[in-house]
């Protein structure tokens, strides 16, 4: 039953049905994702990005089988994930960002020790196998401590070493850097890259195009539950080749100069990043047309910061993407 | 698996400020209603059975509030996923769960019964002084079966609290911990002979103040297998639907 790829995803669709309302109960089905296909080799690291509600989380939970798809069938090494479940879990491990999935009243160590039983570690193997995780996620001295008293980035460090504990042959990881510090962040990311080089397959769901950007192997990008694009990140950059980006930082831009700036001649995107009280406008144009100066005009009697004109990266890609989809 | 997954739920539940605030309160609360009830009943003989059938509410009370507010709580916390996501059975996941709310509610009849001796002098003379810890064990067993049976339907239900609250009243009530059947209507007799909760309270109440302890202890016994194995089979297909519904997350 051995397959080369470690995971198969073919026509994958899934939809969500909520009912409202007691006396006259309204039906609504809302299509999450509407057929996604793509093969992840063995040992391959896989990104899936896109924007919020566009699908990643939906995919992920039922290549891990926590969901039953609606339509289309997928595989995890080679076992199908709603009739072969049991075979499937086996082979995977989950970890996802944010507080939650831990016994917080439980000390680190009696976490690993639960999670070590229920996911079938023999019994002979589990202290070393639960004193070589906390090594790797440097928690080895804390795992006494109460996972209530831990920091976020501790706790998402505990999450991996709780996925590892089967050492599973694919990993999915749905956005595990969120809400990490940079630094946390950085060794999370040498984790994942040294997970990768050991053979383990890893899909990574994340918002950071950094992060994916120097891990993965190849990125899908998704939205309104379809993969929009599908390459090696060198591949997606190219996407937005022949484009230039002017990155203005303005503070209190209105909507009327947002609608400007999208009109002005050769302009191809725009997006606005809002930090506080500031505002990181990218305007994306065709590369022979020179936009800064008409683009300062438009802002002018607006509060500037940096601006800069660059090439592409593939975080602008990204933005090319999901814009056309 | 079922021994360590018992272990740690119960150290987690234990660990809760909440359940300990319940803990503490409640078995006061219910030693004294009880009490209170039988002596304006003129039945001062009846004393000790009146707080072992309020300390079996604390029980049930546990099981019934642990196997629905602990796979809410394991909802809340995102580890319901994470447990429901492992190569096991349901049954073997959710069994310990069910099982520490037991023993966690033990403490509330341990409890109950001190303190009917503390603040009322009751004097802890049992019938059957040797098959009351068995009677005990085999109730909380039997509590932990049944609570098994419940926590299916908490798996699936995303409000599993309120189907709590609805049950804990009249489950109590018919099968007889403290009020005798003879006096409910004829209807809940039926009802009252499938729950092992009746013959577990019944094997208690015959270990306290006399009786054949030993059948009751039987039929408790057989009807928590037929718990175990109707919940381990609704477990199987509640899981495949909850992964339909998709109800196992919060959102």
């Amino acid at each position: 039953m051995e397959s080369d790829y470690a995971i198969e995803a073919e026509g994958l669709r899934r939809a969500y049905r909520s009912r409202t309302g007691w006396l006259r109960p309204r039906l609504t089905t809302v299509e999450a994702v509407r057929g996604v296909d793509f093969t992840v080799r063995r040992g391959e690291l896989f990104g899936l990005l896109g924007p919020n509600g566009a699908g990643k989380t939906t995919t992920i939970k039922m290549l891990n089988t926590l969901l039953i798809p609606t339509g289309g069938t997928a595989r995890i090494c080679g076992f199908d994930v709603e009739k072969q479940t049991r075979e499937v879990r086996r082979r995977i491990g989950y970890v996802f960002g944010g507080d939650r999935g831990l016994y917080d009243r439980l000390s680190a160590l009696d976490n690993l020790r639960y999670f070590a039983e229920l996911y079938g570690v023999p019994a002979r193997d589990q202290r070393k196998r639960i004193a070589e995780l906390l090594e790797l996620v440097r928690l080895a001295g804390r795992e006494h401590e109460r996972v209530e008293g831990y920091s976020r980035g501790m706790r998402q460090r505990l999450h991996i070493a709780r996925g590892l504990l089967h050492a599973p042959e694919v990993l999915f990881l749905d956005e595990p850097s969120i809400g990490v510090d940079p630094v946390a962040a950085r060794e999370l990311r040498q984790t994942v890259a040294n997970l990768a080089a050991t053979g383990t397959t890893v899909l990574l769901t994340t918002h950071y195009m950094a992060e994916a950007d120097e891990l993965c192997d190849r990125i899908a990008v998704i939205a309104d539950g379809r993969i929009q694009a599908l390459g090696t990140p060198a591949e997606l950059r190219s996407r937005a080749d022949g484009r230039r980006i002017v990155e203005v930082e303005a503070y209190g831009v209105p909507d009327t100069a947002l609608a400007a700036l999208r009109d002005l001649p050769g302009v191809r995107e725009t997006a606005v990043e809002t930090r506080g009280a500031l505002q990181v406008l990218t305007v994306q144009s065709d590369a022979h047309v020179d936009i800064q100066g008409d683009v300062l005009r438009e802002l002018a009697g607006i509060r500037l910061g940096r601006v800069d004109s660059r090439e592409p990266t593939l975080e602008d890609a990204y933005v090319t993407i999901v814009g056309a989809s | 698996m079922l021994m360590v997954g018992t272990l740690m739920h119960a150290k987690h539940l234990s660990r809760s400020p909440f359940e300990i605030a319940i803990s503490l309160v409640v078995p006061v609360v219910q030693a004294v209603l009880a009490v209170y009830l039988f002596r304006s009943g003129g039945e001062q003989d009846r004393l000790l059975q009146a707080a072992v059938g309020a300390g079996l509410m604390g029980v049930w009370s546990s099981v019934l509030f642990g196997s629905g507010g602990a796979i809410q709580n394991q909802r809340w916390q995102g580890t319901l996923e994470m447990i429901m996501m492992a190569p096991r059975r349901p049954v073997v996941v959710i069994l310990p769960l069910t099982i520490a709310t037991g023993i966690t509610g033990t403490y509330s009849l341990l409890a109950t019964l001190i303190w009917g001796r503390v603040l009322f002098g009751i004097r802890l003379d049992f019938a059957h002084p040797y098959a009351f810890p068995v009677a005990a064990a085999v109730c909380i067993v039997a509590l932990g079966m049944f609570g098994l049976l419940l926590a299916s339907t908490f798996v699936l239900m995303r409000n599993a609290n309120a189907l709590a609250n609805v049950l804990e009243y009249p489950v109590w009530l018919v099968s007889g911990m403290l009020v005798p059947l003879t006096v409910l209507p004829t209807w809940t007799g039926p009802i009252a002979a499938a729950l092992p909760t009746t013959w577990g309270a019944r094997a208690l109440h015959e270990a306290t103040t006399g009786g054949p302890v030993w059948p009751s202890v039987a039929m408790c016994l057989a009807i928590s297998g037929l718990c175990l194995a109707l919940g381990a089979a609704a477990l199987t297909v509640v899981e495949r639907r909850a992964r339909v519904t998709a109800t196992l997350a919060l959102a």
